[in-house]
């Protein structure tokens, strides 16, 4: 092995994980309540997972939360960007899911017509 | 498909015994009923540290750190954390306002005196993956060193950084190489001592299962700075996952080039075995430890000659502690400069210690030099269980001594230590309370060492019997007056006669505690009364150690 192979694992393994412990530059969070489970969260968390995988994308980390009070609107999620306020998304189906990954995630465009809220 | 949760699960081996692998099996099964094998990653780490909170795990990227697991919890946690993101906080060890790791460890007065540079990986990574292990910059030290620095270049940084051998003695490990590298001769060797005999210690097994490759990184900038091409592992062999573990790591090491012939396609060459000790205490004696990895019975010999020049197979040999070796990757990826800030003006660095006894959080704690005995007890301990009063720390095991309770401000470094009368030791630390009996410990660690004994000087074998025997007596109200001198007589001719370091130091304890407990040596002879209760005075009959061997020698 040479010095250079071994710095590519390196930095392929460091990003692994640190995304493990949580540290990411985008944190797709997703409503987990009772009422989200009931309304498809489940589905949408998984299509966000196969998403990340599939298009590689290795700053993004997929992660879970409890109820967050909004019932109507779930399932929930919340894209948490560094130096960007909180973007929130309501009702979303495994579709949306993957328009949010697409033009959201990659391309930096929140897909207006599903968001409910912009936090702080 | 990417993983929405990381589960680092401690597989030290004091979790393995608390039950972690049922733990796991549950949580391996509970996740495939909610079908969420595929969603969530399970790790298995080495030693966390707060083994008495066992077996451990942390959920990631929460950073929830679950303790006292059982197969309750498992389905709590995976219903309501893993399915439903709501980690369940009353069975974390978190301070009501943390909930991650990181703010948590700086909450926790069980992490926030530590400062881990031998353990940063322990708990944290995968032993058995080399790759995880080069994620955390691993190799990279040994890179430098071939492709950057020559071995005097080396062995100056080790030197100037301020390492000292971490097995209890505290010899520059600088100057440990130089001595080496400047023996004539070709052929030379570096053993790992990884025969840790100390009852109460066990530092260098959770560092051997924790991060197997820190060790061998070590070995290889040792046998790079000295000219070595071999490396042997002497390792006890009651500690099976830490060999299994080793063994792994040189394989993968190998296989991925890091170890073996041209090490990242120099001309270097290092190849390592492991040797397991068979179970004697002395064999930790760098002399009787070279003996026996060379197929003899272990013995030591008389030093001078020491191994640096004459060693194993009489060649030019360097012997370090496992944790010593733990600590070389790092001094040369950050610098001599950086290790020589830690610590204090003497003692560089940090030191791994191993809390055991009357204490709250026992468990495996690494602490910057300089730190107090008392902040070590009662700030990362966690302080004596049940309200009970503090009585002394045994610290360094058989060979070293007790500290009481108006000494435990004393800093934790080599020369303060020693002044007390005390070694640093290897790093164990057993706290004791007023229900423990200080002539019944020494006994305790008497009673080992006389077993432990290789026979081969007199001091030792006959002097530490006849002293057991005394202690004997003592301890069943058969004692005398005129007992108390003939120990302290014993001692110190033992302490200046023996010939190794067993010998040496094995009338340590007897000697602090005459020192600082005398007033319950006179209470168990005069008045037959042992105030912890732990001595039986109404047997009549008091039986020398091994009476038919004394009597047929």
């Amino acid at each position: 092995m040479k010095l250079e192979e071994l710095r590519q694992i390196r930095e392929k393994v460091e990003k692994q994980m640190r995304l493990r412990e949580g540290q990411a530059r985008i944190k797709i969070i997703v409503g987990m309540g009772t009422s989200g489970i009931a309304a498809g969260a489940r589905e949408v968390l998984k299509t966000f997972l196969e998403e990340v995988e599939k298009r590689n994308l290795t700053e993004v980390i997929v992660t879970q939360t409890g109820e967050k009070g909004l019932s109507s609107k779930e399932p929930i999620v919340i894209v948490k960007e560094q130096e960007k306020p909180d973007i929130v998304y309501g009702s979303v189906t495994p579709d949306i899911a993957k328009r949010i990954v697409a033009e959201h995630i990659v391309n930096g465009n929140p897909v207006s017509d599903y968001v409910i809220e912009i936090g702080a | 498909m990417a993983k929405k949760n990381t589960i680092l699960i401690c597989n030290g081996a004091a979790c393995i015994s608390s039950g972690e692998e049922r733990i796991k099996e549950k949580l391996i099964n509970k996740l495939s009923e909610k079908n969420l094998t595929e969603e969530v990653d399970i790790i298995e780490t080495g030693c966390m540290g707060p083994c008495q909170f066992g077996p451990l795990m942390i959920v990631y990227p929460e950073g929830s750190f679950y303790i006292k697991l059982n197969e309750d919890k498992i389905a709590r946690i995976v219903e309501e954390h893993l399915l439903k993101g709501r980690p369940v906080k009353e069975f974390t060890w978190a301070t009501p306002e943390s909930r991650r790791i990181g703010e948590e460890k700086k909450q926790l007065p069980f992490f926030e005196k530590q400062f881990k540079i031998v353990l940063s990986n322990c708990g944290r990574i995968d032993p058995d993956s080399i790759e995880e292990y080069i994620g955390t910059g691993g190799y990279e030290a040994l890179g430098k060193v071939i492709n950057e620095m020559t071995p005097e270049q080396v062995i100056d940084e080790i030197y100037k950084s301020g390492l000292r051998g971490r097995g209890g003695a505290g010899f520059p490990t600088g100057l440990k190489w130089k001595f080496a590298r400047e023996a004539s001769g070709n052929e030379k060797y570096v053993i790992c001592n990884g025969d840790e005999g100390d009852p109460g210690a066990f530092m260098d097994r959770s560092i051997c299962e924790g991060d197997p490759h820190a060790v061998i990184e070590g070995m290889e900038i040792a046998g790079y700075a000295i000219g070595a091409n071999q490396g042997y592992i002497y390792i006890r062999a009651e500690y099976p996952l830490a060999v299994k573990r080793l063994q792994n790591s040189i394989q993968q090491a190998k296989k991925y080039g890091l170890l073996g012939k041209n090490i990242f396609g120099s001309s270097f060459n290092f190849d390592i075995e492991i040797r397991m000790g068979a179970g004697a205490f002395v064999c930790g004696e760098e002399t009787a430890l070279i003996a026996s990895v060379e197929g003899k019975r272990g013995m030591p010999r008389p030093r001078p000659p020491f191994p640096a020049n004459h060693g194993l197979w009489d060649k030019p040999t360097i012997i370090n502690n496992v944790e010593t070796l733990a600590n070389i990757r790092h001094i040369i990826i950050k610098g001599s400069n950086w290790f020589n800030s830690i610590g204090t003006e003497k003692s560089k660095g940090t030191k791994v210690f191993a809390l055991s006894g009357k204490v709250n959080n026992t468990g495996l704690v690494e602490v910057p030099m300089g730190i107090t005995i008392k902040e070590l007890i009662f700030n990362i301990g966690g302080g004596i269980p049940n309200n009970k009063k503090f009585k002394a720390v045994q610290i360094g095991g058989p060979s070293g001594g007790c500290i009481p309770e108006n000494s435990i401000d004393v800093p934790v470094d080599y020369e303060s230590l020693t002044n007390l009368g005390v070694i640093m030791g290897s790093g164990g630390l057993i706290v004791l309370d007023e229900d423990n009996c200080m002539v019944n410990m020494a006994k305790f660690f008497l009673d080992f060492t006389v077993d432990e004994s290789c026979g081969q000087c007199i001091p030792c074998r006959a002097g530490l019997r006849q002293m057991y025997n005394i202690l004997n007596r003592i301890t069943r109200g058969k004692g005398e007056l005129e007992d108390i001198d003939r120990l302290e007589k014993l001692s110190n001719i033992i302490k200046k006669t023996s010939l190794c370091g067993l010998g040496q130091t094995a009338p340590n304890p007897i000697l602090t505690t005459l020192k600082t407990f005398r007033d319950e040596y006179i209470e168990h002879i005069v008045e037959k009364k042992c105030r912890a209760h732990v001595c039986r005075f109404e047997d009549a009959e008091v039986k020398d150690k091994d009476e038919k061997i004394l009597k047929v020698s």
